[in-house]
């Protein structure tokens, strides 16, 4: 899955806002307002982040977005081409069986994600002992793995000819990287790797729970599950709708797994499985840097379509946008 | 990206030019001559690199490796987009060199004096590297198809080695009904070899000239390759060959463990089959080698799978020097017998093709048999040179598709050479080429 870069230090900085009990008061914002007159400290502390932000990605944005208005075909030369790399994208068969992939994809998996890490996150905090901090950091030693690496472990372990699927099946074994079983090999590949980290989350927000509720909860008679369902669940919403933001978006652009698995996969990955695949190869293997540009940016109008209307549908759960 | 700037030339346009040298794989011996920079994988290029040194006072290599293949060509392929960080001299596998040409990232060699060494290669080497007058690269090696072969799996089901493929069929027949393991292979993963074989019976899939860059002729689905792909779709249909991806691991581990009584490949296979640890320990001298099995034996064909060029790239700021070096490097007598006695490299110096070591050699791997003089030597004298794809990545990985297709008995070779010809026709019309 595509690396979430800043949004990891989003995440921390919101999940410790969750864990400290919210956003800064009112009046707090109202006195850095006041000092009008120290701005440039403002900026001057904004600049190192603005400066590599306009030049890394601003400025490559730009650039694509100027570079998908043209088109070149490898027999002729370049020319303004408007829009016609976009209506081309939208009907060429590649990119749209790339985005129904991960559509369905993304239905399959963050559910799964979700419910792993919500159920690891749920138990963990209601352990205290030593063994508690050692799962935490097992299951959130996945993410800690480079995706390249975890990768090509499952290609290993998912190999019909020596891995420990064909030790215990035999010749009938489950080929988890092409036919039926690629949907299954690739959603194992991608919770292993995120859970982990979804658990640190959702762990982190309920650890901001006021421990009173749940005195109150047992006084009144509250078993554990309850607590878990009516009380804890809840109160850890924002943070799930964090995740599930971030998780339909890193699906979205599905690209790590598939491309270093597609060697192995007898042909079951294709170069243009999903669409930041197909990009990748239009622009360095088939040269089509402009073409490869426009089905960037259409993923991206369809990310943002994507994720602009479920925050909609969520904004009056407590959203993480409020 | 470290690569790109690996030569202290990114920053310079991607000429090796300057004097420091201290970021060159190989050592510089004249500081003062002209500096060349080369990308290339071969394992000992560093040797070659270091001999071509020693032996030139003018001109000086840079030898960087910026990744084996398909990786070193995603950079050039940048390169060639940004206009600049190519190196001067590149290594390609030959089925790249069309595209990159058409792109404009290659230099016509013939205005630099190809013609000088023209005389050292076969007709159809040299084929391979031109487009009607201009020249490309300069071959360093190729790989004659033949079929390699598991002695011990012949003698234990009472094999005899086919010399045809309706033979090969009935041995796979045989080989099945005896409990056996497969005959051989169809891989999807890459399907170079498959288009080597369609050409073996005649096929000519590209028609394509240098000259005339928009003008393409594509035929994928005459009857010859509908017969071959039929064919080989059979093969995997009746459970006589696999359809395991090949240059994996579980492809040499099936090797290794003999599910496979034949290899369909190419002179350099030994080698790849050596390195990967195949064929040795108790493996060691089981494979032996016959010519490839042939469609119509009273006209027997020849085919290559394979092979690489040295070529001079359009951002070469010293074209001169540059094509002193895709001519020279890796061309001295001590560095292609490294090539050769170390299974890197199937030469196609006619110097070492007609030095009586190479032609006498009895190769290790096939347990004695002198496999140059019997069989790859006769394969790559009568090879006749081909036409590759002017767009050879989109094309694999189109035939990658139909090929799994097949495989999965989606589609016979019949419907997946029908929908791998449209699809090539859109796409080539769609990158602004007239067909005819």
């Amino acid at each position: 899955m595509a690396s979430l870069g800043t949004a990891d230090q989003v995440a921390s900085s919101a999940a410790a806002a969750t864990a400290t009990g919210g956003r800064p008061r009112p009046e707090a914002r109202k006195q850095l307002k006041g000092r009008g007159t120290n701005a440039w400290v403002a900026w001057a502390f904004l600049a190192p982040f603005a400066l590599v932000f306009l030049v890394f990605l601003v400025a490559p944005l730009l650039y694509a977005l100027y570079l998908s208005l043209y088109t070149k075909g490898l027999a002729t030369g370049e020319r303004f081409a408007g829009l016609d790399n976009y209506t081309r994208a939208f009907t060429d068969p590649s990119f749209l069986n790339g985005i129904w992939f991960v559509l369905r994809f993304t239905l399959v998996v963050i559910p799964v994600q979700m419910a792993v890490s919500l159920l690891a996150a749920l138990v963990l905090d209601s352990l205290t002992s030593r063994f508690s901090r050692f799962s935490r950091l097992v299951i959130f030693v996945p993410y800690a793995i480079p995706a390249v690496i975890g990768a090509l472990m499952w290609g290993f372990l998912y190999s019909p000819n020596f891995g420990p699927l064909q030790q215990i099946f035999g010749d009938s074994a489950p080929f988890l990287l092409a036919d039926g079983g690629l949907f299954a090999g690739l959603t194992n590949v991608v919770t292993w790797q995120w859970a982990g980290y979804y658990m640190i989350i959702i762990y982190a927000a309920l650890q901001g729970i006021d421990p009173a509720i749940y005195e109150a909860a047992k006084i009144d008679g509250a078993t554990g599950l309850q607590v878990a369902l009516r009380i804890k669940i809840p109160m850890v919403s924002s943070a799930l709708v964090l995740i599930l933001v971030f998780a339909v978006i890193g699906t979205l652009q599905f690209f790590t797994e598939p491309q270093v698995l597609r060697p192995i996969s007898n042909g079951g990955i294709t170069a243009d499985i999903t669409p930041n695949v197909y990009a990748f190869n239009l622009a360095f293997n088939y040269a089509q840097v402009n073409y490869a540009s426009a089905i960037a940016f259409a993923l991206g109008i369809v990310v943002f379509l994507g994720v602009y209307i479920f925050l909609f549908a969520t904004r009056k759960r407590g959203g993480f946008l409020k | 990206m470290a690569s790109l700037t690996g030569c202290g030339g990114g920053d310079d346009g991607g000429s090796g030019g300057n004097a420091s040298g201290g970021s060159c794989s190989v050592p510089i011996v004249n500081p003062d001559a002209t500096q060349v920079s080369v990308w290339g994988w071969y394992p000992n290029l560093q040797k070659v690199a270091t001999n071509f040194n020693n032996t030139h006072d003018d001109v000086q290599v840079c030898l960087t490796n910026a990744g084996q293949g398909v990786d070193e060509y995603n950079k050039f392929q940048t390169a060639i987009t940004a206009g600049s960080g190519a190196p001067d001299v590149i290594m390609l596998e030959t089925d790249q060199v069309p595209g990159f040409a058409l792109q404009g990232g290659l230099t016509d060699l013939s205005e630099y004096g190809a013609s000088d060494v023209q005389g050292k290669f076969s007709e159809g080497a040299w084929k391979d590297v031109s487009s009607g007058d201009a020249v490309y690269g300069i071959p360093v090696d190729g790989g004659p198809m033949a079929m390699m072969y598991r002695t011990d799996i012949f003698e234990q089901y009472g094999l005899t080695v086919p010399t045809t493929w309706d033979e090969y069929r009935a041995q796979a027949e045989k080989l099945k009904a005896a409990g056996g393991p497969l005959m051989g292979d169809v891989p999807s993963n890459v399907p170079a070899p498959m288009v080597a074989l369609m050409q073996q019976k005649g096929a000519v899939p590209w028609e394509y000239d240098a000259a005339n860059p928009t003008d393409l002729k594509i035929n994928l689905n005459d009857q010859n390759s509908k017969d071959v792909l039929d064919y080989w779709a059979n093969m995997v249909k009746d459970g006589l060959a696999g359809k395991q991806d090949q240059f994996t691991t579980d492809y040499i581990s099936g090797v290794v463990r003999g599910d496979y009584a034949t290899y369909v490949s190419a002179a350099w296979a030994p080698g790849y089959l050596t390195g990967a640890g195949a064929g040795e320990g108790a493996d060691a001298g089981k494979w032996a080698v016959a010519p490839l099995p042939q469609w119509d034996p009273a006209n027997p064909v020849q085919v290559n799978w394979g092979g690489s060029v040295f070529s001079v790239t359009e951002q070469a700021q010293d074209k001169e020097a540059a094509a002193v070096v895709a001519k020279e490097l890796y061309a001295d007598d001590e560095s292609l017998k490294d090539g050769w006695v170390n299974q890197i490299i199937f030469p196609l110096n006619t110097s070492v093709l007609t030095s009586d070591e190479f032609i006498n050699n009895q190769s290790t791997f096939f347990n004695g048999q002198t496999a140059n003089k019997d069989v790859y030597i006769p394969a790559a004298d009568a090879y006749e040179g081909s036409t590759y794809s002017p767009f050879s990545n989109n094309f694999y990985a189109e035939f990658t598709k139909e090929i799994t297709a097949m495989n999965n008995g989606e589609k016979t070779g019949s419907e997946a050479a029908d929908s791998l010809q449209e699809s090539m026709e859109t796409y080539a019309e769609q990158q602004g080429f007239t067909l005819s």
